[in-house]
């Protein structure tokens, strides 16, 4: 499998604290990957730095076999082929079709053509199409985060980050998100990090599975070995709902 | 009583008839001020956003500066550009002294640190998520100073109606620079104390209701925009 992301012996830290210790990590191009691991494990911090929106402390980071680090950030040609979902849907008080389409306003790229039926397949299948004309600070959480995927997704990222998209969410709108989001990893072979606290979420989108505690990857395996066959006992006890020392 | 009723009448008379003399002086009044604010806008939003947004040395010096220059007393403003443009100043040579190109710089030192305070305040009030958001979108440095003005807009234009409030109901310093000339720098407030001295109440209370109208408009204003805001 070809790689996207290599991470060298990665490191952050906040005032000293060192909150990030990854060894290595591959990421695949064309997979899901699933990111677990208990609150204030590092999950965050670690895509801000595979998103390139923070340096980090030490440590390389290959994305498509350019290295970067603390002093050296890709061009914005580059970060403009990845980009994340947050929790929390931060949206521009304009109307939804605006902040869908911002992405491409900011590349110069008109819609017309092919691009803009499939913006409105888009718009449609994440049920925004009554919505479209609506002021996006008008919108229900659930709504909002569709949004923000929607926006997410028209640019067609090369990698998509999404760190805990359906935390706050009820079951109907967790469901549209996560088809949508697996139908982009699946159809179009783009490379897809979901951050997840809930296990059923990562069993059901991924294809592997990482365990990340205290800043540093206990396990890293196929989702199915992941879930089935966990070698550490920090897995095993994550797994099964225990505390994680 | 007698003298404010009749001012009052006649004061309305001149309003209605639109007497010539009353137009020009709010012409120059308008004229001016509102250079003044575009002048400020200018430079107040580009700079209120970028204090707002980026974290750099000395940036704690230029707010606190900022502040105190809110807290300006207007007639030592106008001292000081009496001294820069007066003959043996250092833009003497200019001829701008009692012309209203004085008036325009006094107005725009009162207003600038307004409307750039105004501004900062509604960007710091921008999520810092939301500024990562775009970051992570791609957006270029310029498109996201341009993006994060047009999310703080209500509080820009609050931030201009402030500031136009604020610098066309002010008389010293335009009195010190302009010099008052009739026809040419005598704006609304130097007009309403000229002719106040000179017993003609009716001049001076129609100028008078035109500031408390502009006055009334830019608090109206002011509150349409904050109570959106708010909501
Ligand atoms: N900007 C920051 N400044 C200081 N500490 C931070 C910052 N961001 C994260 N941390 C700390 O880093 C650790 C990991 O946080 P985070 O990456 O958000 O974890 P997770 O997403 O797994 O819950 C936490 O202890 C958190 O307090
Ligand atoms: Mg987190």
């Amino acid at each position: 499998m070809k790689t996207i992301y290599k991470v060298e012996d990665l490191s952050k830290e906040y005032d000293g604290k060192e909150v990030l210790k990854v060894e290595d990590f591959d990421l695949f191009q064309g997979e899901i990957f699933g990111l677990v691991g208990p609150s204030g494990a590092g999950k965050s911090t670690l895509l801000r730095l595979l998103d390139f929106l923070e340096p980090p402390t030490s440590g390389v980071i290959k994305f498509k076999g350019q290295e970067y680090h603390q002093t050296k950030e890709p061009g914005l040609d580059i970060k403009r082929k990845i980009t994340t979902v947050f929790q929390e849907p931060a949206l521009l008080k304009t109307t939804v079709w605006k902040n869908i389409t911002y992405p491409l306003k900011i590349r110069g790229i008109p819609i017309k053509g092919e691009l803009k039926s499939e913006l409105e397949n888009l718009i449609t299948d994440l049920s925004l199409w009554e919505l479209k004309d609506q002021r996006a600070d008008k919108l229900s959480g659930g709504e909002a985060q569709r949004v923000a995927v929607a926006r997410a997704l028209i640019f067609k990222p090369e990698v998509l980050f999404l760190d805990e998209p359906t935390s706050n969410l009820d079951p109907t709108n967790i469901s549209i998100i996560e088809n949508k989001i697996k139908q982009y990893g699946k159809r179009t072979g783009k490379t897809v990090l979901v951050v997840t606290h809930n296990i059923f979420q990562a069993k059901r989108l991924t294809d592997r599975v990482g365990l990340l505690h205290r800043g540093e990857f206990i396990e890293i395996k196929e989702r199915d070995n992941f879930f089935n066959s966990p070698d550490n006992k920090l897995t095993q006890k994550f797994l099964a709902g225990d505390l994680l020392p | 009583m007698h003298t404010l009723i009749q001012g009052f009448r006649e004061a309305i008379k001149l309003l209605i008839s639109l007497d010539p003399e009353l137009l020009q002086i709010i012409s120059v009044s308008f004229r001016v001020t509102g250079t003044a604010l575009f002048v400020s806008v200018l430079i107040g939003v580009p700079l209120g956003t970028v204090l707002g947004l980026v974290d750099f040395p000395g940036k704690k010096i230029i707010t606190a500066l900022l502040y105190t220059g809110m807290g300006l007393p207007p007639v030592v403003v106008g001292l000081f550009v009496f001294i820069m443009f007066s003959a043996s100043g250092p833009f003497g040579s200019l001829g701008w002294l009692f012309t209203t190109r004085s008036i325009v710089v006094a107005q725009t030192i009162l207003a600038l640190p307004l409307v750039t305070s105004f501004v900062m305040t509604s960007v710091l009030s921008i999520d810092i998520a939301l500024i990562r958001q775009m970051k992570s979108l791609g957006t270029s440095r310029k498109q996201l100073l341009w993006t994060v003005i047009k999310e703080a807009r209500l509080g820009a234009v609050v931030a201009m109606a402030a500031g136009y409030g604020a610098v066309i109901s002010e008389v010293g310093a335009v009195m010190l620079v302009g010099g008052n000339i009739a026809g040419k720098t005598r704006v609304l407030t130097t007009a309403i104390m000229l002719e106040t001295r000179q017993g003609r109440f009716g001049f001076a209370l129609a100028l008078g209701i035109i500031l408390l109208l502009i006055a009334f408009i830019t608090n109206m204003i002011m509150m349409k925009f904050q109570h959106r805001e708010i909501k």
